[in-house]
């Protein structure tokens, strides 16, 4: 094999062996980082695993926000407004968290129906809706319009 | 009378700026393939004029957020009287259609700067150019009037008044932010110009990255700039204290960047030494591409982000056709012509060019991670595999070892030579640098912290050893000179970028290791009359009041800093109530320095007279953004190197050669 074929050679098994490396790296750390989304309906129909990171999402449920008077805990309710999901937060909460308004929330399921939650996300613009609530609220309407 | 149709004068110099784009697109390429110079000679003319009226267009948006007319449907969404004149002009890139014509605007004054600034290229060259540009000026021309006219009017229910600015972005940081990013993304399509034209002219050679490089490095120094103020402003704004999140719409702005970084050093090995010149075409083109990703990503609404607005599909839509047809085309041209420009220039194993080439496998390889998490949530949820997000883990796990290798091969680069190094040499410059980078790092973490951590000697010994490597290299090029006034007036200003970027990335490197591993957070309760010590510093509240803005109205804290007991100075956070739109916003306050931020912001009245406070003590937070400063100004540094001016001169005297028909004498 003449050098200049053989240093190609060299280059192409190099390039092959970073990309495998790579490609191996990657799959790797995306498989153990990838945060599933399940809405309350999932969750209450017990789809959701327990004790691993996931992101839920509804509405807050009017009322349901109450702050601990000593600490920054704070529990609130997510909601599709046909079910449920408890949500436990230490922390200061997101200007535009309120009442009747979609959030996402990142955590583990304690149990069933309660979520112990690392992170809580509201949006930027007051219109915006997070695509996966918009879905999750899909042909859902709030109690307090039906009544 | 005239101000009433101000709207209507701004569209219709936004369709003659379509029509001249088009023309632009069209008639100067005609040119080249029949060969007729009064055809190419249009190139320059029509992107004066494509850009004049643009401009026209974007004057007229801005007047009509100055006069308060809510008739225009994105005025109304998007201003309001009560708001302050300043904020009334940049509130016209606040939103989406505005955002598309500022992006416009830019397109065609780079056109126009292209325009202005070849005349030492041959007149095919700035036809095909410029033509490239026109076509992708039609594209986001048809884009902006067909999806997302700015001036559309809300006739005849105008509302008496408007919706107001966001007011995220009523502050200095989106003034100025936007625009920057805007530059380095547009600016990449000069680049992207030249390959095409290369291609399609067959003229690849030293004489062509001579054009494209200062194009490419400012482009690139912008988009720099545009990233760290992003990130500057997503630190004191959200409220936070964070200044990087991995979210999607960072990510559209960070892949442009790292293939650019690679385009810029691929360029340097093809104008140098004639290799890479297919592999920098591509990148030219992978560049353009991805900043063309990054705006469909975020102009699209298919992420959910923090930067995510309200949006509509149809737009992403157009402009993942548009994507498709320039990637799908300037492939297609680089796979008919690329081959035929091949020319290969043998290296060792251990040279500059083969650790100019290993820079940018790695630098693909970032990209492609990037992309990958980007893009695989976007993937699963099209093929209705369910909703899932990519957490900073990931991007951390894979970025973190990377960088380090990067750097690595970066400290060695710059004291190899062209075409073959001895490895004896190369050891025995750097040991010392490398010994030395060892030591300091792996003490320096006992001496700040008070123990040892594994990721702070790495990150230290990273950056320091891109220092001392520098430094040697520096020492050794001065030494040998006669004095070392006459060493630095022999070095390039070339040399003195790559100097000052590299010291950049270290400088970058130290702030972001500092920041992750001794940021100290905590969220508290406080009361006035109470206080909380962090990380030394005790923070007490004395006053909370209430206070009027232009167009809100706040609570505020006053917080006396002291330290050993002795006051220090006053902090006044906010928390802000815009009326116009009800919207609360945290307003930080803050205590820069050099080696450490100071970081007030206030979370939710608790009901009770406290307020729950986020207290933050950031180590060398500045540095994250000092660094990316440097580094662009050594993207700049190496642009207006002696030697593209030179260029100019030998091709004014080669035109006078064409001129006086010496062309057969000279060849």
């Amino acid at each position: 094999m003449n050098p200049k074929r053989k240093q190609r050679l060299m280059i192409v098994l190099g390039l092959a062996a970073l990309a495998a490396i790579a490609v191996g790296l990657t799959l790797y750390s995306l498989s153990s980082n990838i945060n599933l989304f399940f809405s309350p309906e999932q969750i209450a129909k017990g789809e959701a695993p327990l004790e691993r990171q996931i992101r839920a999402g509804g509405m807050v449920k009017e009322g349901s926000v109450q702050r601990d008077s000593e600490s920054l805990d704070v529990t609130f309710v997510v909601t599709d407004y046909e079910n449920d999901l408890k949500v436990r937060y230490s922390g200061i909460l997101p200007d535009l968290f309120r009442e009747g308004q979609g959030v996402v929330v990142v955590g583990k399921l304690e149990e069933e129906r309660l979520m112990r939650a690392g992170q809580v996300l509201a949006k930027h613009d007051e219109n915006y809706m997070p695509p996966e609530v918009a879905e999750v609220m899909q042909g859902k309407m709030p109690t307090d319009t039906l009544e | 009378m005239l101000s009433k149709i101000i709207p209507e004068l701004g569209h219709f110099a936004l369709i003659l700026a379509l029509l001249m784009a088009l023309f632009q697109a069209l008639v100067p390429m005609a040119g080249t393939l029949t060969r007729r110079p009064l055809w190419m000679a249009f190139a320059r003319p029509l992107a004066g004029g494509q850009f004049l009226f643009l401009a026209i267009a974007y004057l007229c948006l801005t007047a009509s957020f100055l006069l308060d007319d809510f008739s225009v449907a994105y005025v109304a969404n998007n201003s309001n009287s009560m708001l302050p004149w300043y904020y009334k002009t940049t509130a016209v890139w606040g939103s989406h259609e505005g955002s598309v014509l500022l992006w416009s605007l830019i397109l065609g004054g780079w056109g126009f700067a292209v325009s202005q600034f070849s005349s030492q290229l041959p007149r095919d060259m700035v036809a095909r150019v410029l033509s490239v540009m026109g076509m992708v000026c039609s594209g986001f021309l048809l884009f902006v009037l067909v999806t997302s006219n700015p001036f559309e009017r809300l006739l005849p229910n105008m509302p008496q008044d408007g919706a107001d600015l966001n007011p995220l972005l009523q502050d200095f940081g989106l003034v100025i932010h936007p625009p920057m990013l805007y530059m380095g993304y547009v600016g990449f399509s000069v680049v992207f110009a030249f390959a095409i034209a290369g291609l399609l002219g067959g003229r690849l050679d030293a004489a062509w990255t001579r054009w494209a490089r200062p194009w490419t490095n400012v482009a690139w120094a912008f988009l720099t700039v545009g990233i760290a103020l992003g990130s500057w402003w997503a630190y004191y704004e959200l409220g936070w204290g964070g200044w990087w999140f991995w979210d999607p719409v960072e990510n559209a702005s960070l892949l442009p960047w790292l293939s650019g970084t690679a385009l810029i050093h691929s360029l340097a090995v093809t104008e140098k030494r004639g290799s890479f010149r297919s592999w920098t075409v591509l990148l030219a083109i992978i560049t353009f591409s991805l900043s063309l990703l990054g705006t469909f990503l975020v102009r699209s609404g298919v992420l959910t982000s923090v930067h995510a607005f309200a949006n509509d599909p149809a737009r992403g839509t157009f402009i993942l056709v548009l994507l498709g047809l320039t990637v799908g085309l300037s492939l297609l041209v680089f796979a008919l012509r690329a081959p035929r420009m091949s020319h290969s220039v043998g290296f060792n194993w251990l040279s500059r060019d083969a650790l100019l080439l290993v820079n940018n496998i790695l630098l693909v390889i970032m990209t492609v991670t990037v992309l990958l998490g980007t893009l695989y949530p976007l993937l699963l949820d099209a093929l209705g595999l369910g909703k899932i997000s990519v957490g900073p883990p990931y991007f951390n796990a894979l970025f973190v070892p990377l960088t380090v290798l990067l750097c690595v091969f970066m400290g060695l680069g710059p004291l190899a030579r062209w075409k073959q190094t001895s490895g004896r040499e190369l050891f025995k410059r750097l040991a010392a640098a490398g010994v030395a980078a060892l030591v300091i790092g792996m003490v320096a973490p006992l001496l700040y912290g008070g123990e040892w951590d594994l990721w702070v000697s790495l990150g230290l010994v990273t950056a320091l050893w891109l220092v001392l490597s520098l430094a040697r290299d520096l020492f050794d090029k001065l030494r040998n000179a006669s004095s070392p006034g006459a060493g630095v007036k022999r070095l390039s200003l070339a040399y003195w970028g790559m100097v000052v970027g590299h010291l950049g990335l270290a400088v970058t490197i130290v702030g972001v290791t500092m920041v992750s591993n001794y940021n100290v957070e905590r969220n508290i309760r406080l009361a006035p009359g109470e206080s909380a010590e962090i990380a030394g510093y005790t923070f007490a509240m004395q006053e909370l009041r209430e206070r009027r803005g232009p167009n809100f109205i706040a609570d505020t804290a006053t917080i006396a800093v002291s330290r050993d007991g002795e006051h220090r100075f006053t902090m006044y956070p906010e928390k802000r109530f815009y009326l116009a739109r009800g919207m609360p916003m945290t307003d930080v306050a803050l205590r820069p320095g050099l080696l450490r931020d100071l970081y007030v912001a206030m979370g939710e009245d608790l009901g009770d007279g406290s307020w729950a406070m986020r207290v933050q003590f950031k180590p060398f937070v500045r540095w994250l953004w000092l660094g990316a400063l440097l580094m662009a100004v050594g993207g700049v540094l190496a642009v207006v190197d002696r030697r593209y001016r030179r260029v100019k001169r030998r091709a004014e005297q080669a035109r006078t050669a064409d001129a006086a028909g010496l062309e057969g004498a000279r060849a």
